[in-house]
């Protein structure tokens, strides 16, 4: 029951302070001081006391796109296990639900974005729909492979392989799907390769330029879902590399949360490092963790 | 075992991202890293690390590591050339290639006859693997020093499949190959400075043609 409780806790509470972590540690490679880590709640904060510029050529499907892709990510949320407690929610299968309700959110994000009749954010929407169709099968490899190593196909069961250590052979496919996680985490969540989270030039942007139309607290809720994605595809991606587990709540909890700050402090140092991609070279780059995840599934069947 | 083929997976891995890498700078860092990753595996297949052992590996990281691609780097700043590879086959189909060459590999390793000497690694296919990539890159690219990088990459595969050997190799041997290199590399960072200062293009296919 207090899983439960501190699951949802985790669930709610921490994804905007990732976001933070990610800009410090961005500034920190720029020479800057950088907002301070709450910064994100904050302007989510602000953002919910706004009022709403609504263009009367949009349906409810505009006002709907972000409350529909916050409500998802959060379902998906309920999938995945969190440090010491198990998914709130499991059943056999549910990797595809898990997979879906991104789909989902990802569909009411470009709807409500092509609901503007803006030329700039169709162009967002096609980009970002060209790039789902690339993440997704790389995502499903992944999923093949655990459940391949599991023989289960709960959410559950798959990620906690490598926490019951090593065995032989699936060290090998396990280096693979995290790599390729990694990019499909990038990817799905806009950081720097793929798409820029702070650009504002029309011409380069996918996820930004589908929210141009939307103010206040609908584009709070956007960012909010933002940060949870990147909160929940980050844990399924710690489960896999860094599985500890004391099997004390106490101790385990917060070593979660700490692994998801080094991730999130990683993703910051691939910003800072790395240039981001050009929009025609991105494709190769997903194509290649699609190819790292087959890999991965060769690897068990062969 | 396991920690051997984690670091062979990184190391196909690593080939994926040559082959698809568009900056010749960034082909040369990422083929250093595997000469890290490969200067470090024979430490975990020897019985007992001693000082030859460990001076070995110190030797191999610094070279591939670090030597090798300093010069190419030295090499690439110095000739006046886009520093982007042109390859002959876009590098999409050429991480496709890798990658196919990668699973056949994968896959047939173990119908040879030395799968009992493998002991449930995946040296043989990663070897394999390797020396293809080293191939694609070397066959494809047209530009004289990202043709060095392929070679580098070829050797790399050699030098996996000589792990197989490392109970019969003596360190001798393996050093002699590291040198090889070395020179071989230096060379070539030489006479790419002199392709590039005689005929301003590094580019081989123009070289079959001789002219006054």
């Amino acid at each position: 029951m207090t899983d439960i409780a501190v699951h949802l806790l985790v669930l709610i509470l921490l994804p905007p302070f990732l976001l933070g972590v990610i800009n410090k540690t961005k500034a920190f490679f720029a020479g800057r001081k950088g907002p301070p880590l709450l910064q994100t709640y904050r302007d989510i904060a602000k953002l919910l006391r706004k009022g709403m510029v609504i263009s009367g050529t949009t349906t409810w499907i505009f006002r709907a796109g972000p409350l529909v892709t916050l409500a998802a990510v959060a379902m998906a949320g309920l999938l995945v296990p969190f440090g010491a407690s198990p998914a709130i929610i499991a059943f056999q299968g549910d990797l595809v639900l898990f997979a879906y309700l991104f789909g989902l959110a990802r569909f009411f994000t470009t709807s409500a974005a092509l609901d503007t009749g803006s030329s700039f954010e169709g162009m967002g929407s096609a980009r970002e729909a060209t790039f789902a169709v690339l993440t997704e099968p790389a995502l499903f490899f992944a999923f093949l492979a655990l459940a391949r190593m599991s023989g289960s196909l709960s959410l559950v069961n798959m990620l906690r392989v490598p926490a019951m250590g090593l065995a032989a052979g699936t060290t090998a496919p396990l280096v693979l799907i995290a790599i390729g996680l990694f990019i499909i985490l990038l990817a799905e969540t806009c950081r720097i390769p793929v798409d820029d989270p702070n650009t504002h030039l029309e011409l380069t942007m996918i996820h930004e330029a589908m929210v141009l139309d939307h103010s206040g607290p609908l584009l709070g809720a956007i960012t909010y879902s933002a940060s949870l994605k990147l909160f929940i595809i980050g844990s399924v991606l710690v489960d896999i590399v860094a599985p500890w587990k004391t099997g004390n709540p106490l101790m385990d909890w917060p070593i979660f949360a700490g692994e998801l700050v080094v991730l999130a402090a990683v993703i910051g140092v691939v910003e800072s490092v790395m240039a981001r991609l050009r929009m025609n070279r991105v494709p190769y780059l997903l194509v290649s963790a699609i190819l790292l995840c087959g890999s991965a599934f060769i690897l068990l069947v062969r | 075992m396991d920690l051997l083929n984690a670091l062979l997976v990184i190391i196909l891995v690593l080939n994926l991202f040559a082959l698809g890498t568009s900056r010749i700078l960034s082909v040369i860092r990422i083929v250093a890293a595997q000469g890290v990753l490969l200067g470090a595996l024979p430490l975990l297949l020897y019985e007992s690390i001693g000082l030859p052992e460990a001076l070995a590996a110190a030797v191999g990281i610094l070279i591939k590591g670090l030597l090798i691609p300093t010069i190419m780097t030295r090499a690439l700043r110095d000739v006046v050339i886009k520093k982007e590879v042109q390859p002959i086959i876009g590098l999409l189909p050429s991480i496709i290639l890798g990658a196919l060459g990668t699973g056949f590999a994968l896959i047939f390793a173990n119908r040879l006859d030395m799968a009992p000497f493998q002991g449930g690694t995946l040296i043989v296919p990663a070897a394999f693997a390797t020396i293809f990539v080293g191939f694609i890159i070397l066959t494809t690219r047209v530009k004289a020093l990202s043709q060095a990088v392929g070679y580098l990459v070829l050797e790399n595969g050699i030098f996996i499949f000589g792990l197989l050997l490392v109970d019969a190799m003596p360190l001798v041997v393996e050093m002699g190959v590291l040198l090889d290199l070395f020179v071989g590399i230096f060379v070539i960072a030489i006479m790419v400075k002199h392709i590039n200062r005689a005929f301003s293009s590094t580019d081989t296919s123009q070289l079959v043609a001789l002219k006054e």
